[in-house]
């Protein structure tokens, strides 16, 4: 509980958010991504394999010895406030962190968990959780009971493998062998579908009892790092915003010079320092598996979901007319950002995880 | 001399040479400024050792480890964090020498003559006058929010020495003496029922030129190095979980299920997020700071308290129901030291309402963020290149 946080960025991972910045811009340039958002495939061609494999961010949560990059959810969280910020469709959030984290949970260093992990750090498959997007943490035992195709199943579509839990333990399923029915997202950039894989066998990764907590370890992480996606969204609609007002000509002046518009975007600006230290914070004490890292999990997810919503609303709102169109990239963030908020837990049940961990209960 | 192991050493030295359990503590203090270990980031003579600043936490801890008495510095907030820059930037040898000293040792508390009735956010439209006379300058004019002005021997003040310029550029900057005959302190009482504050009459109040601190007109950017300091003055302290008025609030919760609600649960809850946030926004700042890479963030911490004060004293009130109908005490006092969350639910909801006003309302806070941190362009103005005394008023 003495753990003190660090919540600034190292040069590491400075140098890691340079790389995929510059990798975003060359192949995931808001053009791009609405370019494809309407196809079936809306994954930006060869992004994920640059990404996954190339700058190796599929494995930074995966010990070198397990054929990882060693490296921790602090540099992860760097590339989801990259992929935020660019509302680039990948199979970051939920293959790179929620599968991996879940299989690194599981402990194991040999027999079919080790190898998939293995693969999925090297960026050779990619692994999506059966459940819907809205899981929270403390709803994974939920699942193991579920019945029925799981429903918004984020990234169905980019996996090669599904991890399903099931009464008796967490299964690995082959995406072949399962039946996916994609769904129409609001999200266009992070396709959803139901995913139905009582037809397949698959192997059984481990047993009920150990599962349970990997799953749950493996949302927390997600939900944590969804933090600085958030934040990376949130602080791209913010610059656009503020380069939009400072160019647009209204009443013989640009319109970011009246208080009524600016005042609006300072707000925005002191949120988004809120957000960066509460993302970071989760972000580190995922790192280093600080006793107090669900409590911190809960207050950046409480914290970042309304931001990123607020973000993308007010640079809609902002942009006037041109916010409103297809053509300007600002809906792409608005419909991330609404989504991001039923994801992994609503604020509101992050409040309530809150009330209990820090003994603020509810009226009897 | 100014590495962390001299400086622990000199430190030694000093407790050695006044072993604080049988020295007197002004005469502890004042040893400490001679040694240099004061400030260790100011000049040899003037209370430091011309050291790194970050440096000063080795003395202190060496200090603090001891026993060693402080100078207080809450109550002598203004000439510590205000008073003192602006003299070691822009005063002569011989006013350094003459004020730093008792200054630091909290001999002679300082207060801030600056905001007037008709000079509030626009405090460069100032209209207090200081005419020059022979040596010295004679100084008319009114004052208010000022702070300390009852304990206060010595004050900064900027009055206008040239109505004929825009208002940018007729300003002085002085130093003035509280015991002048010239200087009536009356208390300015708040809606809180106390005064803290004073309003300040300054009556043919003479300053001698040579306590004029920058050039004549300069006024105004000197006073950009006092208000500066103000602003940096905050996140230095680590602060616990639940260390602020949350804490309060959340302590009733625990205390008194009977006052539970669900609609107030929800607002606490999302309240209790936003402290803990900004909590986290104080210690990186900190964090920042330590490693040498300060941030715009610094402007965030005063908007986000003062919202965060004021809405979770509200909410406090609330909770408390029929104890939220009552006030601790209306009595008029003039309190030394200002405690936001001391007293009871009734005085923080009252008291934090000025959090948005005193020291840069939230709208021009707003502004600066928004121009300085955003390079959002300014308003257009019409007040920067009229004579003072052709502006409206």
């Amino acid at each position: 509980m003495s753990h003190e946080p660090d919540l600034l960025y190292s040069d590491t991972e400075d140098a890691l958010r340079d790389a995929v910045r510059s990798l975003l811009a060359d192949r995931a340039g808001h053009q791009a991504v609405l370019d494809r958002i309407e196809t079936g495939d809306p994954y930006p061609a060869g992004l994920w394999p640059a990404l996954a494999a190339g700058i190796g961010a599929a494995g930074l949560l995966v010990p070198e010895k397990l054929g990882g990059q060693g490296a921790s959810h602090r540099e992860a969280a760097v590339v989801l406030e990259e992929l935020g910020r660019a509302v680039a469709p990948a199979p970051y959030l939920t293959g790179a962190v929620v599968a991996t984290e879940t299989l690194l949970a599981l402990g194991a260093t040999d027999g079919p968990a080790a190898a998939l992990l293995a693969e999925l750090a090297a960026g050779e498959r990619t692994a999506v959780l059966a459940a819907p997007l809205t899981t929270a943490p403390r709803a994974a035992d939920a699942l193991f009971g579920a019945t029925g195709p799981a429903r918004a199943v984020a990234d169905a579509a980019a996996a090669d493998v599904f991890l399903v839990p099931r009464p008796d333990g967490l299964y690995a399923v082959p995406a072949a062998e399962a039946a996916v029915t994609p769904a129409t997202a609001l999200d266009l950039t992070r396709p959803l579908a139901a995913v139905d894989t009582a037809g397949a066998a698959g192997t059984r990764l481990a047993g009920a009892g150990e599962a349970r907590a990997a799953v749950r370890r493996g949302l927390l992480a997600g939900a944590g790092l969804l933090a600085s996606e958030q934040l990376g969204l949130a602080e791209w609609c913010l610059e656009e915003t503020v380069r939009h007002t400072k160019e647009r000509y209204q009443f013989n002046r640009p319109i970011g010079s009246f208080q009524a518009l600016k005042h609006r975007m300072a707000h925005l600006w002191l949120d988004l320092v809120g957000a960066r230290a509460a993302a970071r914070a989760a972000a580190d004490a995922l790192a280093a598996g600080a006793a107090d890292a669900e409590l911190t999990v809960s207050v950046a997810q409480a914290y970042c979901s309304g931001v990123a919503v607020r973000a993308a609303e007010e640079c809609v709102q902002l942009h006037g007319g041109i916010g409103m169109t297809w053509e300007h990239p600002a809906h792409l963030a608005l419909k991330r950002a609404k989504a991001d908020q039923l994801a992994l837990g609503s604020a509101g049940h992050h409040q309530d995880v809150i009330a209990g961990l820090v003994d603020l209960p509810a009226p009897a | 001399m100014t590495d962390a192991a001299a400086l622990q050493e000199r430190t030694r030295a000093l407790l050695a040479a006044h072993p604080p359990a049988t020295t007197d503590r002004l005469d502890f203090l004042r040893a400490r400024y001679d040694a240099g270990l004061a400030w260790v980031h100011y000049p040899v003579g003037l209370g430091g050792l011309d050291a790194p600043r970050s440096l000063q936490a080795v003395v202190d801890a060496e200090l603090a480890a001891a026993g060693a008495p402080d100078n207080d510095p809450r109550r002598i907030g203004i000439g510590l964090g205000m008073a003192a820059p602006t003299l070691l930037a822009y005063g002569s040898d011989e006013v350094r020498s003459r004020f730093l000293r008792p200054l630091w040792t909290g001999e002679e508390v300082w207060c801030q003559l600056f905001s007037e009735p008709g000079a509030g956010s626009d405090l460069a439209a100032l209209g207090t006058r200081a005419v020059r006379d022979g040596d010295d300058w004679v100084v008319d004019g009114q004052k208010v929010w000022t702070s300390s002005a009852h304990t206060a021997r010595w004050a900064i003040l900027i009055a206008r020495t040239d109505p004929d310029l825009p208002k940018h550029r007729g300003i002085t900057y002085f130093v003035c003496d509280m015991t002048d005959p010239g200087v009536e302190v009356r208390p300015l009482r708040q809606i809180t029922g106390e005064a803290e504050f004073n309003e300040v009459f300054l009556t043919g109040v003479r300053i001698p030129d040579a306590h004029r601190l920058g050039e004549t007109g300069d006024g105004w950017r000197v006073a950009q190095t006092t208000l500066m300091n103000e602003r940096v003055s905050i996140g230095g302290a680590r602060i616990p979980r639940e260390g602020g008025m949350i804490g309060k609030a959340a302590a009733v919760w625990r205390e008194r299920p009977a006052l539970r609600t669900h609609a107030l649960h929800r607002d606490l809850l999302a309240l209790w997020v936003d402290a803990e946030v900004a909590r986290l926004t104080g210690e990186r700042l900190r964090q920042q700071l330590v490693a040498g890479q300060p941030g715009p963030e610094g402007s965030a911490m005063k908007l986000g308290f003062a919202r965060l004060n004021q809405a979770i004293s509200g909410l406090e009130v609330e909770l408390l129901a029929e104890d939220g109908l009552v006030y601790d005490d209306w009595t008029m006092r003039r309190p030394e030291l200002v405690d936001f969350t001391g007293r009871d639910a009734g005085y923080r909801y009252l008291r934090s309402k000025g959090n948005s006003i005193e020291g840069g309302t939230t709208e021009v806070l707003l502004n600066i963020v928004a121009e300085r941190v955003l390079g959002l362009p300014p308003e257009p103005r019409n007040d920067k290149d009229v004579p003072w005394k052709d502006l409206a008023r």
